[in-house]
């Protein structure tokens, strides 16, 4: 390896116009992802907010630190606010937007225009939610099942539902661009097989984005329709079914779940490999998989219903799709395994996240077999079991993903590297507080709490008053990177172009990116995660 | 890129036969088919959506990567219908005791 001089280039996009109109106008992909950072980020703590309510609500038994109407209010809007807004566009609307065009070797999207059209059309979409937030909020869960959602709920549903209807066609056009970007804006040499699998896992994902998205806005969009005008879609008494209602709906929202993990898994596979200073193991393996996720994943969402009313003989054939995800899923957890043995592994912060993820999405995939199989699903619906489940999938694997990518590329966003250790301090502190808060939550799910109630049997208090202190801690955790993120964008040391030492475009550019992301155009003539050749490493 | 050019006398027939197909679906729903009238419109909806998409979204004329587009679309939507209908059909099979 060389040693290069660090610089803050003179030109690059942070400084590429000055003033609001610079940013608000802006067709560049890796300003929109800012936009979108800074979005999501208030939409998470948005979210994060009602889930301190919760867990204040359930650190005793008693239902007494609010009503039983505002807890349903509650945890509605804070499951909207998370899976709607921050979940969901996190990783593609952020790093996805920075990065793809730059993995690639291109100067922007394939449709820059419509990039910043799409944040745009998120913002309007959450300025509806925020409004039935403070209009009353919503009560229906976030997953507004009929016929409460259509027939009882008093609350503000269709401002809820048409902020979720907007914001879906923002994901669909980011996925779009993603996928005409990757098919026709690779640079010279970047064929499929050398693409880094970040870049297969945003592919995957556009995919269901792109066809899973629009069935979810028809379904909510009968929803406010059958609200309305009464036509009878999902109302018994109107010939409607509710159950088809839940049929339209996990049709979309559990590949939605793989929009929120597959970005994560990409991110996993780039940390693994930079710092094992590895190809990763069986890549070609780990770029199926993605796709095998994405298209399994749509067979599956039955298994969200095995106490709906639903035929059994349809629930066997749900039960076996499910444990078929688990496929692609294992492979690539133990590729990464396979990747870090015999690795020279550094433990700088965005691995403790990559490590993080692995652990965590483990017992998160594991406990989905649980729920796969129809008659231990059958015991632990609509428990705490599966509020543990998802949070180990959603928050241990996507979040962990998140937070490693935003470390890991934080110094080519931002050209300047944060503080180490309150970064190694505070992934410390995440992962402790997520097992706190969600580990318990298993046990009080398997002995039969269940979820959506704001009081409980005394017997259950030493467990949740477990989960709420994670809770505190997991939020302490989450703020700190804020702080020192923030603070390193003035006062951090220059990062340099390539402060990892790690192979990919990205990394062979400034840091920050000109606003065209390279002097040149790049030509590619090496294959992805190729540490045999010379890296140079700027200190 | 420039897109291909079609004489116009060729959208105007199309937009001809779906006007005549919506006539004829209104008409049929006033016969009494039985369970055929659902499958009647049904049928005539899918005859004017792929009238849509070859004419109209110039899917006819488009590279092979279009057409990969299109049909998956439509294998997905299958997803949805043969799933969903693999519910509603096999319920009553349910037997007890």
């Amino acid at each position: 390896m060389s040693t290069g001089t660090v610089f803050m280039p003179p030109r690059h996009y942070l400084n590429d116009g000055y003033g609001i109109r610079s940013w608000l106008l802006t067709r560049d992909h890796k300003r929109i992802a800012l936009l979108y950072l800074a979005a999501v980020t208030l939409f998470f703590f948005v979210g994060g907010a009602f889930a301190v309510l919760i867990r204040l609500e359930l650190a005793t038994p008693a239902g007494d630190f609010v009503s039983d109407e505002t807890y349903n209010k509650l945890f509605t809007m804070h499951g909207v606010m998370m899976v709607f807004f921050f979940l969901i566009p996190s990783i593609p609307a952020t790093l996805g937007n920075f990065l793809v065009p730059i993995m690639i070797g291109a100067k922007d999207l394939a449709l820059p225009k419509l990039n910043l059209a799409s944040w745009y059309i998120y913002i309007l979409g959450g300025l509806f939610t925020l409004y039935a937030l403070i209009a009353g909020g919503v009560d229906t869960g976030w997953t507004f099942y009929t016929p409460f959602s259509t027939v009882s709920s008093t609350t503000n549903v269709i401002p809820t539902a048409l902020g979720i209807f907007i914001t879906g066609f923002s994901s669909i056009l980011t996925g779009l661009n993603f996928i005409v970007t990757i098919h026709r804006m690779r640079a010279p040499g970047m064929t499929w097989f050398r693409m880094p699998l970040f870049l297969w896992s945003m592919y995957a994902t556009s995919l269901i984005m792109v066809l899973g998205t629009p069935v979810l806005a028809i379904t909510i969009l009968l929803v406010a329709v059958e609200r309305l005008f009464h036509f009878g879609f999902f109302d018994p008494r109107l010939g409607g079914d509710p159950v088809l209602f839940q049929h339209l709906f996990w049709f979309y929202s559990h590949p939605a779940v793989y929009i929120m993990v597959l970005p994560s898994m990409g991110v996993v596979s780039e940390l693994v490999a930079a710092f094992c200073r590895k190809q990763v193991f069986g890549y070609g393996f780990v770029a199926f998989a993605s796709v095998a996720i994405a298209v399994l994943g749509f067979l599956v969402w039955g298994h969200h219903m095995f106490v709906a009313g639903q035929s059994v003989y349809s629930a066997l054939i749900f039960s076996a799709l499910s444990f078929l995800v688990a496929i692609p899923s294992a492979v690539k957890v133990f590729n990464w395994t396979a990747t870090m043995y015999r690795g020279s592994v550094s433990w700088q912060t965005p691995m403790l996240y990559a490590i993080g993820f692995i652990g965590l999405f483990t017992i998160g995939g594991l406990t989905g077999l649980f729920l796969a199989s129809v008659g231990l699903d059958v015991h632990v619906t609509d428990t705490y079991f599966i509020i543990a489940h998802f949070h180990y999938i959603m928050v241990g694997g996507t979040l962990m993903g998140y937070l490693g990518g935003l470390h890991y590329w934080w110094p080519k966003i931002s050209g300047r590297l944060y503080n180490e250790f309150l970064a190694k301090l505070s992934a410390g502190i995440i992962f402790l507080g997520f097992n706190l808060t969600f580990f318990p939550q298993f046990i009080l799910g398997y002995l039969g709490m269940p979820r959506r109630y704001h009081a409980y049997p005394p017997e259950f208090q030493v467990l949740n008053v477990l989960s709420s202190a994670g809770a505190s801690i997991l939020g302490v955790g989450y703020l700190i990177p804020m702080l020192y993120l923030m603070w390193s964008l003035r006062y951090g040391k220059l990062a340099g172009s390539n402060p990892w030492g790690a192979v990919g475009l990205e990394w062979t550019t400034t840091s920050p990116p000109p606003t065209e992301n390279f002097a040149e155009s790049p030509v590619v003539t090496w294959d992805a995660y190729d540490y045999q050749t010379t890296v140079t490493v700027e200190s | 890129m420039t897109g291909h050019v079609l004489p116009k006398r060729i959208y105007y027939t199309i937009f001809a036969i779906l006007m005549f197909c919506t006539l004829l679906t209104v008409w049929i729903a006033f016969l009494d088919l039985g369970p055929l009238n659902t499958i009647a419109a049904l049928t005539i909806a899918v005859f004017k959506s792929v009238l849509v998409i070859l004419f109209f979204m110039h899917v006819k004329y488009s590279p092979r990567l279009t057409w990969a587009v299109v049909i998956g679309s439509v294998f997905w939507l299958g997803i949805l219908l043969v799933l969903t209908m693999g519910d509603y059909l096999t319920r009553e099979w349910r037997h007890y005791g």
